[in-house]
Order: C-alpha cells, then structure tokens, then sequence
C-alpha cells in the first residue's frame, strides 16, 4: 500500500486528552461555576478550518518586545524585581521543535500587582513595567525572553487565597486546534499546592507540567536567574492513509 | 511491551481577569507593538461580501462577560485561508482571516469587520457549510472553547454541512447560526451555559 519512498502526509490533529486537561466546571474555583458548559462537547475530526492558522513572522517584533524589564521603562531606567530570563522550547506531541509559534505573555509586577484599571490590590504600580511581552520561535522551537520574577497576590475566591507567582502564555501554533493558553509556576513555590487554579489540574505530572525549574546553567552570572519552561502544544496524525468515501 | 514516547500537551490554566494586558495590551492603555493584534482583518480592498459580526459572552445567569477575548479565524470569499498550511490555493492578499477582540469595555460586545466566508471541503470531500471558527478565553474558563459561526442565510448549504447534520439535539443548531439584524450585520450571541447554551466543540 505505501511507498516507503514518500514521506507519510500530516492528517488531521491527535484529538485532545480531555482526561489529560481540566475539567470546565471545577466547584473550588468558584468562577467556573457560572462559566462552564454544562453539554457535552460535540467532537468531531480537524478539518482546514482548524488545520491552517494565521503566520506570525519575526519582523514584526520589536526589539524590546521580549524584555519586560525595559519594553515600557524610561529611558535609562528599568522595572524593580527580580532579574529572570524565562526560556524554553515549544514542542508538539511527537517532540519536535515548532517553529515561527507566537508566544504572548503577561503578568504582574514584582509585588504582586498588575497594571489594569480593574485591580485594586494596594500592592503599588512600577512607573517602569508594563507586564506584557511577546516573541516567536525560532527553528528548533526555542524562545526566551527577559522579566522580573512577579510577586504572587491574594485574589477573590476563598476567604484568603493566593496566586502563586506566575506568568501567563498565550501560544499560537500553526493550526487553530492548537490554540492553548497556560500559565508557568515558578520551583519551590509553596502557595502552588494552596492554590485553586492550579488545583483544577487533575495529577501532579500536571502540575509539575507547568512548574518550571531554576535553570543555572543558563543563569548569566552577576545578571539575571534563568528558568526553563517547555510547552507542548498538539501533534498532528502522520499518515500514509486518508479520509476519503469508499471507492473513489 | 514498548513505551509510547509521545509528549502531553500543556495542561490548559486560565486566562484569567487581565488576558487583555497580554494580548490586547493597547486595550487596556498600554501603548505596545504599534497596535492590537488581530484587531483589523481587512489591510486593503477586499474580495466578495463585507459583513459585520456582533455579539457578547453570557455567563449562566445571562449576564455579559467583560474580561473575555474572543478569536476568529475564517477563510476568505473564495474559501481560502491566508496560512502557509494552504495548498489549494492563494488567499485575498488584502484579508488575514483572523481576528481578536476583547469586546467593549461597558458591555462586553464583540465586533468584527470581516468578509463572508467562502464554502471549504470536509476531510471526506463533501462541502462544508460557509462558516467561521471562534475560540473563546476568560477568567473562569479552564480551557478555551471553540465554536463555529455558521450564517441563517445558507439554509441549503447548512442542510448538507457534515458537521451540522451529525448534531444530535438539531434544537440547538440556532446556537451556532448567525442572525441577520435589520442593519444588514449578523448577531452571534455565545451563551455559556443555560437553556440557551452555545454547542462547544471538541476538535
């Protein structure tokens, strides 16, 4: 049937591990209650609708674009925090690098607070961080980007809850069926095991999934720590076969 | 027996109440990037029907998200996308096919400036109805859901559409249609939960 000669096709994508990935209702974080489909989820195979997404290319980054420490300081100055370099690569399911993936990443600010007129956490705002960057890929999948480490903060939930400090990743692959969103929790972090978004994650292979570690060798001496954050994003079926009616 | 050594996929966290600061940073008063991403889908003239979409997220108790980002992705006229995981053809230079909005500040409503999408095959070869993928992200949705913007005015088209014909509760086919307002642009509520529930997919 295949020609060993002709590399197999990409199909369609490896349909998602709903066991794998939270649920949509999840009682302990209490805005989920309201906002989650009670249905069934229709399932159905990617067809071109969600195999093709949008291309991203690198000129359209600016040169501070991945250096949160001074893409919205003054000139001459920089955001206070702790100095990190947060790098890693964006793999799909087989392993392989993902090129030309946009990354999108925000957070707060070293004590803890954003800047956003709706947060009213009395942590005060740093004149010189935004707390949003953004880059792409390069070929082997790999990025990295420079921040303060963020503080983390108590939010609205239970009486007294907190984030663990944490930065946010919007990722956009090559297909619309990869669009993920995430969150990257820092070692050591004690609030993680405290905290109800990080408690919709159903096994501790998850959790420690977006745990990223101190990555010393990284580090650049007297500068910055570095931490390592790898994200998977779906693979796509690699076939000789396709979908196709019976007897065409 | 063998170990499979494929990778899981990110487990999924939630945008969060502040997803516009990273994505829609010029939204929220941040001068960044020259401007929002996704925020203009037309970047010239553009080929078939112009058409607007407007609509707005509601929770369970009916009341309008304002910290959610909705995404669209669609082809152009010809049925085309603008992606390098094209090879049917070439798209409308002057269309992306894809938008972002973090809907109004006030009331949370969306709008895309968009052109009606042209008709694109089904794995098997049948036809799909014209439609337009949305990908919707908020504070207290732990995953992104998808859905699919199909248009009241292709009663044909959406008779034969593989996927449409294949819901089980056809009740709730209205959920996915696009209404035609008398302004001449389309309404697409999305209902989280409720009796009027929008029908999510799993793709």
């Amino acid at each position: 049937m295949s020609n060993a000669n002709i590399p197999p096709k990409p199909g369609g994508f490896i349909p998602r591990d709903r066991n794998w990935q939270p649920d949509a209702l999840t009682p302990p974080y209490k805005t989920s209650v309201k906002r989650s489909p009670q249905s069934a989820l229709l399932s159905f195979p990617t067809t071109l609708s969600e195999e093709t997404s949008p291309v991203f290319g690198h000129n359209m980054l600016g040169a501070l674009d991945n250096d949160l420490i001074h893409n919205f300081a003054r000139s001459g100055e920089s955001a206070i925090g702790p100095r990190i370099i947060v790098h890693g690569r964006v793999l799909d399911e087989h392993g392989r690098g993902v090129p030309g993936a946009l990354l999108e990443f925000w957070q707060a600010n070293a004590g803890g607070r954003y800047r956003h007129k709706k947060e009213s956490y009395l942590a005060p705002l740093d004149p010189n961080f935004g707390g949003c960057g953004r880059t792409i890929t390069a070929e082997d999948g790999s990025y990295e980007f420079a921040t303060i480490q963020p503080g983390p903060y108590p939010w609205p939930n239970g009486m007294n809850d907190w984030r663990p400090a944490h930065i946010h990743f919007s990722i956009f692959g090559h297909g619309f069926a990869q669009r993920l969103i995430t969150q990257m929790y820092f070692e050591g972090d004690p609030h993680i095991q405290r905290c109800p978004i990080v408690g919709i994650l159903k096994t501790q292979e998850a959790i420690d999934a977006l745990t990223a570690p101190l990555d010393m060798n990284r580090t650049v001496p007297m500068d910055s720590r570095a931490f390592k954050f790898d994200m998977v994003i779906r693979g796509r079926r690699q076939t000789y076969f396709e979908n196709r009616k019976e007897g065409m | 027996m063998q170990r499979l050594d494929y990778l899981r996929e990110s487990p999924s966290q939630t945008a969060g109440p502040y997803v516009h600061i990273g994505c829609t940073p010029n939204f929220t008063g941040l001068d960044m990037y020259g401007g929002d991403l996704g925020a203009t889908m037309k970047t010239g003239p553009v080929q078939g029907t112009e058409i607007t979409i407007k609509g707005i997220v509601f929770d369970g108790t009916g009341t309008a998200l304002r910290d959610a980002m909705i995404e669209i992705w669609q082809p152009d006229a010809a049925g085309l996308f603008a992606s390098a995981n094209e090879t049917r053809g070439t798209a409308d230079p002057n269309f992306t096919g894809w938008g972002r909005s973090p809907g109004d500040m006030d009331t949370g409503e969306f709008t895309f400036e968009t052109v009606k999408p042209g008709a694109v095959p089904f794995p098997d070869g049948r036809m799909q109805a014209p439609h337009i993928t949305a990908w919707i992200v908020a504070r207290g949705i732990n995953i992104g859901l998808h859905t699919r913007i199909y248009f009241e005015d292709e009663a044909e088209a959406n008779a034969a559409d593989p996927i449409l014909t294949r819901i089980e509760h056809q009740n709730r086919i209205p959920t996915l249609l696009a209404q035609k307002q008398n302004d001449g642009s389309y309404r697409f509520d999305i209902h989280l939960q409720g009796p009027s529930e929008t029908i999510f997919f799993d793709i």
